[in-house]
């Protein structure tokens, strides 16, 4: 009997664990994982090397996901309280990666396209990007929330006109970085094995975690996605909120846009975080939050953007072409986003069900 | 089959996770008759009509339709279609930007070639035969609410139904509405069509109905002759209790007496909102309750939504406690102690996908500031605190509020305002909806509150609810305040009386 009682506790938390919307992020990770480690285990191997300058760094194809995913960790994380908020979908976030990265090489090179030194310190560069990438979400939100124009469409602006005015920023010369300190953001600080990416991330995800805590701003946000008449009457600002959202997400653009130039020294501004947009919005959904809006899971949004980046490299790894490598990811992400639809997991957990009552028939018979 | 029946249920059960909807409910349908499905909130009515439509499939039990030899299956809500039974629900679920005609065929046609001039001749006669006042050609959202009912029973009725099922049809709708409705049941009675009437006016029933099932906690009470059930029986079935007379409430408190009568809490003068009312004066003393009053449309809502800055104020002075306040947002009414449970609770009031906790610590967090967010354990005590006070029925605080039945959500949007601790707190039809238990005891708890000293406006549009709880009524037509009613002037043909403009 008290055997019984347990396997029925252990069901239950099974059938909880399911439903939890952290269940397909961790679920695909763990089969990626797992996929992997039968295929080839070489996949988790770690190596030290040395860089060209003698710096320490750790090599192998987990590191490639730390050091990749975190880009897109750190958008989603703004793709997240967009789509929370307004119900769509920043499609601008290329583009304006595109302009925050010339900011900074401008900033950086001033009128100069191959600097000898630096013609300001890379937190000013930084801190200018930053302000410039909240405007362009501030631009965005403006539309979004003030002139409720919707989200697809009023990124639609700045993902058609954003890589011109990265180029127009810097009169669509590509100024080269020397200085090796700059490279550091997208590569390693020496006496450092791990990637800075991953610290970034680290302190990105951090800081919204903090943020989520100690303020208010994810019970707004979801109010606001879920009941926008209702939370007007409950005293809150909608299109506040809404406007929010993008500037955050702007402050997010920035961070990546310093890590891509970082990455290449340079800029390429048609090519620069291309397609970056639909990635992120996939970790969105990979998340298991729902792209029109309302409830979110920050973990699970982040979560799924590693999941992607695991995939990434896993078809890397088994040598897809990389002209062929979309069409594989898209088969993968097909199964993953069918499989985190409401319908299916209410149908595997009735199947689920089912099977267990059986089961337990056959048992009693 | 019983020869005249043309629906039967048998012993029909369905349970979901942790509840049992229905349990061996059994209903029969005759031709030609309007019956009329009763319970409260959570009695099993909606799941009732749910799976007799298709919406979900039922565990167990038999369905008999005439002219069927075998029980039925209903599947999915196309299946209860060819089987004849059409549903309008509560809310219109027709598409507003279309034409009428539209409208009425839509998803009904064959292929893709499509006879427009035909459609609208077919709707135009159909239109004429049922008495609507619609044209086919109109855009459906040009008509009145009434109308677009009718619409989509017409639609019902000339998809062949046999079977049609009104669900809440007249929430939305003013008195000569109904009876336009009402005549229109009647005459699709005449020709043989049985109508299941779900509906908490209980005046309703009594005018249209023959028949009345009554059902409680998922199980089926009995089915009676209009004639042979007396309303309070009625209620009293449905309540599954002997009824401690309604009106008892009306003695419990007599708040206005205790009250500090010449202490003003809040005074309005000629304020006038973008939804188009006439400038109005008001006053609401402390511990007084008081109610708007007047036929659907005629500015009761526009009126507290101006108070509370819920619609743009273009003028007007607002004085609190004798000092002039300024109202152009919700928080800013909310910063001055006011709070106001708003007349459509889906659209309005809750946030359906937050839990009830979220939902009832809402308001309250918006008046601590972003910066300042309630501790999970705060939260939950707030929410258990309220749960157990107002008797909220709710798995847990986690649970989403829109899978709470209508009453339990409006208790948590009650609860919301509560916990802010308001001094004049609006109440704008909190009782619609919902069961007549949780009626009652939204009703007490208004008096009870104003005993304790809060200022409440309480509005309805069922009038022996304001006159129950209300000490001073305000009475509008077209928009306008045209009378105020104290105390011992409030009775049903006084309100009537001023509503339609004087003692004529």
């Amino acid at each position: 009997m008290a055997t019984s009682k347990k396997e029925t506790g252990a069901k239950a938390v099974l059938g909880k664990i399911v439903r939890h919307q952290l269940f397909i992020p961790v679920a695909a990770l763990l089969i990626l994982a797992i996929f992997n480690l039968i295929a080839d285990p070489s996949f988790y191997k770690i190596t030290l090397g040395y860089s060209n300058d003698g710096n320490p760094i750790l090599s192998g194809y987990i590191m490639t996901i730390l050091d990749y995913g975190s880009e897109l960790a750190i958008l989603a994380i703004g793709m997240t309280l967009v789509t929370a908020a307004s119900g769509g979908q920043d499609i601008s976030v290329g583009a304006t990666i595109a302009i925050a990265g010339s900011v900074i090489l401008r900033v950086l090179c001033g009128t100069e396209s191959r600097p000898e030194t630096l013609k300001a310190p890379i937190i000013v560069a930084f801190l200018v990007a930053v302000v410039v990438s909240m405007l362009f979400g501030a631009f965005n939100g403006v539309l979004v929330a003030y002139f409720k124009i919707q989200p697809m469409v009023a990124t639609l602006i700045l993902f058609t006109a954003g890589r011109s005015i990265a180029a127009w920023i810097n009169n669509n010369e590509l100024p080269i970085i020397s200085d090796p300190k700059f490279g550091y953001f997208g590569g390693f600080i020496p006496g450092i094995p791990i990637p800075t990416t991953f610290f970034i991330t680290v302190i990105c995800v951090i800081i919204i975690m903090l943020v989520l805590k100690f303020t208010t701003l994810g019970l707004y946000t979801q109010s606001v996605g879920i009941n926008e008449s209702s939370s007007r009457l409950n005293g809150l600002n909608p299109a506040f909120i809404k406007f929010l959202s993008f500037v955050i997400l702007g402050i997010c653009v920035a961070v990546v846009g310093l890590i891509k130039v970082s990455r290449l020294s340079t800029i390429n501004y048609s090519v620069v975080a291309k397609d970056i947009e639909m990635d992120a919005i996939l970790a969105v959904a990979l998340g298991g939050n729902a792209l029109s809006g309302g409830k979110f899971n920050m973990t699970a949004s982040i979560l799924g953007a590693y999941v992607i980046q695991f995939l990434t490299t896993t078809l890397y790894k088994f040598k897809v072409q990389s002209d062929a490598l979309p069409a594989y990811k898209a088969i993968v992400v097909i199964a993953l986003v069918v499989m985190s639809a409401p319908i299916v997991r209410d149908w595997m957990s009735k199947t689920w069900k089912n099977l267990t009552k059986g089961n337990k028939a056959k048992e009693v018979a | 089959m019983k020869e005249k029946s043309i629906l039967e249920m048998r012993s029909i059960n369905k349970s979901f996770p942790g509840v049992k909807a229905l349990q061996g409910v059994d209903f029969t349908l005759c031709e030609g008759e309007i019956h009329a499905l009763m319970g409260e909130n959570g009695a099993g009515k909606s799941t009732l009509i749910k799976v007799l439509t298709g919406v979900y499939t039922k565990d167990e039990g038999e369905i008999f339709i005439k002219g069927k030899d075998e029980a039925v299956t209903i599947k999915s809500p196309q299946d209860a279609q060819n089987l004849g039974i059409s549903t309008v629900y509560q809310e219109i679920t027709l598409c507003p930007n279309l034409s009428v005609a539209e409208n009425m065929y839509i998803g009904r046609t064959k292929g893709i070639g499509q006879n427009w001039k035909k459609m609208n001749e077919d709707a135009d006669k159909i239109l004429t035969s049922l008495d609507i006042p619609a044209k086919a050609t109109q855009q459906l959202a040009s008509c009145s609410i009434a109308v677009q009912q009718m619409v989509a029973i017409a639609r019902a009725v000339d998809m062949d139904c046999k079977v049609l099922i009104l669900d809440e049809p007249t929430s939305s709708l003013d008195e000569q509405e109904v009876e336009k409705l009402f005549g229109l049941m009647r005459d699709l009675k005449a020709r043989g069509v049985g109508i299941i009437f779900v509906t908490h006016f209980l005046d309703q029933v009594y005018e249209v109905c023959d028949k009345i099932t009554v059902l409680r906690d998922g199980k089926l009470v009995g089915e009676y002759a209009i004639e042979n059930l007396p309303r309070l029986q009625l209620v009293s079935k449905m309540l599954g209790k002997e009824l401690d007379d309604m009106s008892d409430i009306k003695g419990e408190a007599a708040p206005y007496d205790k009250a500090d009568k010449d202490e003003k809490v809040l005074e309005v003068e000629c304020l006038v909102s973008d939804a188009g009312i006439k400038p109005f004066d008001f006053y609401i003393k402390k511990g007084e309750v008081n109610g708007f009053t007047g036929l659907l449309g005629s500015g009761r809502s526009e009126c507290v939504r101006a108070i509370f800055g819920a619609d743009r104020v273009l003028s007007g002075k607002v004085m609190k406690n004798g000092k002039e306040i300024k109202i152009s947002k919700p928080l800013d009414a909310m910063k001055n102690g006011i709070a106001y449970l708003p007349e459509d609770r889906k659209i309005d009031g809750i946030v359906g996908d937050l839990s009830v906790r979220d939902n009832i610590i809402l308001a309250l967090q918006v008046l601590r500031g972003s910066l300042k967010p309630i501790s999970k354990a705060e939260a939950n005590k707030f929410a258990d605190e309220y749960i157990k006070l107002l008797g909220i029925k709710t798995a847990s605080a986690d649970t989403p509020i829109k899978s709470l039945s209508g009453g339990n959500q409006q208790k948590c949007i009650l609860a919301r305002w509560l916990l802010t601790n308001p001094e004049y707190l609006i109440l704008d039809e909190p009782t619609r909806g919902i069961d007549i238990g949780t009626k009652i005891d939204i009703q007490k708890l208004v008096l009870k509150l104003a005993s304790e000293g809060m200022s409440v406006t309480f509005i309805s549009s069922e009038t022996d609810e304001m006159i129950r709880t209300c000490s001073r009524m305000i009475v509008l037509r077209d928009r306008k305040v045209v009378g105020e009613l104290s105390q011992d002037e409030i009775s049903q043909s006084k309100i009537m009386s001023t509503i339609a403009g004087g003692d004529r």
